[in-house]
């Protein structure tokens, strides 16, 4: 059985905050579930399933308590920054399968008004077996990353100058963005002078951290016929991991090479038919390395591929619309942001930035740390099956 | 224990992974080896992943191997580390095949490459735990 037509995402918000240190988490999930709700011409009644991740252990029932809820579906799978993603593609699996029939999915962070250093802050000791033969070495989240950009330089001679064109190319969609947190324009050379945080990554390569959060509602394919706006309907989804193994990995292979085909098998597109890719932009050569692996570009070619301004809304390959974790949010777990920007595309609700024919688009959520453990979820929406 | 100056994180010891801190405190870098399907492995582990036999052997590394990839830190804010910026965090491949994640030390940062021969160089953090660091290869 496939997942294509059976569901659609029919609410989506963003919240527009950016900095909150006067509102809890639940708060900003609360209201982003109004936001969504309303969106869909929906309530709150009509919810029976409900999705969350990065809210505490058990945080699901706690969610649910907030939202004084009694849903009949639950699901808290954490694959880090990608959970969102993944959760769409469970909601609809629960939904064709007739566990339930709305899904309400929520993520709210207040990591910036918490000065919660992601990507530089933490030990990297999480307690799981593999951190006993890391965390003793200072693995940052970025330095990480870093290790995947230098590997990536010698094997391909890709440059420095390469992935800053995907950090100003996502800056100019930023400024076509009012709710992003950065606007003003930025250059390569801009890029290239801001500091080494890891080498060969500059400060203006690491997407921010922010505060923020944001809710979808999806539904069956029927019901979305009813809905106040057009669906984006889920035509493929899947997901993988991709981790040390047992020592033999080649760390240029993300779990994208797994994730991608898979869905876009199951959504029964190629990649030319795609209009726009939402990938998640930790930070630039998370970009590179996501397109290669989908299989937008052939290995090693990333660099060639994001240059030129290609990625731009108006360009060959458009790309991160909203202006990504680079500068529009980042709040910890972006991936929700990729479906919200995606929904919104595809009913031409964006605007400045909209995409001149958008009826296809590929999201893909990396969670984790690529170079060490990490998840890849892979969603196709489209606006007609 | 460690002296209270040692702020990094410590390896965490348990069942599966006790004997690779006890070779490592007298110096000795090991490897698995599956005995049934011959898989090298890294990390320890009580079961071979590959068939999931519990037949190991140890294999006592040559302690010699290349950068794999690398990444000079100069950010990082958790303790201990923030004090030695900027420091080498890498990847090396081991000549018996393995690739893992360790720092290079005693070596300028700018003179790390991708390819660089480095070998195995302990830093004893007290008398029954060592862990091991690379440093370029003597010629």
């Amino acid at each position: 059985m496939s997942l294509r037509g059976k569901t659609a995402v029919v609410g989506v918000y963003e919240h527009p905050t950016r900095y909150a240190p006067h509102m809890t988490q639940y708060q900003i999930m609360t209201e982003s579930a109004r936001g969504a709700l309303e969106d869909a011409g929906l309530t709150i009644g009509d919810v029976d399933g409900l999705c969350t991740a990065g809210v505490g252990p058990m945080g699901v029932i706690a969610l649910a308590n907030h939202l004084n809820l009694r849903p009949c579906y639950l699901d808290s799978t954490n694959l880090g920054g990608s959970s969102f993603v993944a959760h769409v593609g469970h909601a609809s699996a629960a939904i064709a399968a007739g566990l339930c029939n709305t899904v309400l999915i929520l993520y709210g962070s207040t990591a910036a008004s918490e000065r919660f250093a992601v990507g530089t802050g933490g030990s990297g000791a999480f307690g799981d077996p593999p951190d006993a033969y890391e965390a003793i070495y200072g693995p940052t989240v970025v330095g990480n990353y870093a290790m995947a950009a230098m590997r990536h330089m010698h094997e391909y001679g890709t440059s420095a100058e390469q992935l800053a064109e995907i950090a100003v190319t996502t800056r100019r969609h930023a400024s076509l963005n009012t709710a992003a947190k950065y606007h003003d324009p930025i250059t390569i050379e801009d890029v290239l002078a801001s500091r080494v945080v890891s080498s060969p990554l500059h400060l203006l390569d690491c997407c921010m951290i922010s505060d923020g959060g944001g809710a979808l509602v999806v539904t069956s394919a029927e019901r979305a016929r009813d809905a106040k706006k057009k669906p984006a309907f889920v035509l493929g989804a899947a997901e993988a991991v991709r981790h040390t193994g047992v020592g033999h990995e080649d760390l240029l292979e993300v779990a994208a090479a797994q994730s991608g085909p898979k869905a876009m098998a199951m959504a029964e597109v190629s990649h030319r038919e795609v209009d726009l890719r939402m990938i998640y932009d930790s930070f630039t050569i998370t970009v590179l390395l996501t397109l290669e692996n989908l299989g937008f570009c052939k290995r090693g070619e990333g660099g060639a591929f994001v240059s030129a301004g290609r990625l731009g809304f108006d360009g060959p390959c458009p790309t991160n619309t909203d202006g990504g974790g680079l500068s529009s949010n980042h709040p910890g777990m972006r991936g929700i942001f990729l479906v919200i920007e995606g929904v919104k595309q595809l009913r031409g609700e964006a605007g400045a930035r909209q995409v001149k024919k958008c009826a296809v688009v590929l999201c893909h959520g990396t969670g984790g740390v690529i170079s060490r453990r990490h998840s890849g979820a892979t969603l196709v929406l489209g606006s007609s099956f | 224990m460690a002296s209270k100056d040692y702020k990094k994180p410590l390896p965490h010891l348990d069942e599966e992974n006790r004997w690779f801190w006890e070779a490592c405190a007298r110096h000795e870098l090991y490897l698995q080896k599956c005995a049934s399907c011959s898989t090298i492995r890294f990390y320890p582990r009580a079961l071979c992943p590959s068939c999931l036999s519990s037949k190991t052997e140890y294999l006592r590394a040559s302690g010699r191997g290349t950068v794999y990839t690398f990444t000079v830190t100069y950010q990082n804010q958790a303790a201990g580390f923030r004090d030695e910026l900027p420091y080498v965090m890498a990847y090396v491949e081991l000549d018996e095949g393995p690739r893992i994640l360790t720092n290079v030390v005693k070596t300028p940062p700018d003179a790390v490459t991708i390819g660089m021969p480095v070998e195995v160089v302990f830093e004893d953090i007290d008398e029954g735990l060592a862990i091991p660091k690379f440093q370029r290869a003597r010629a």
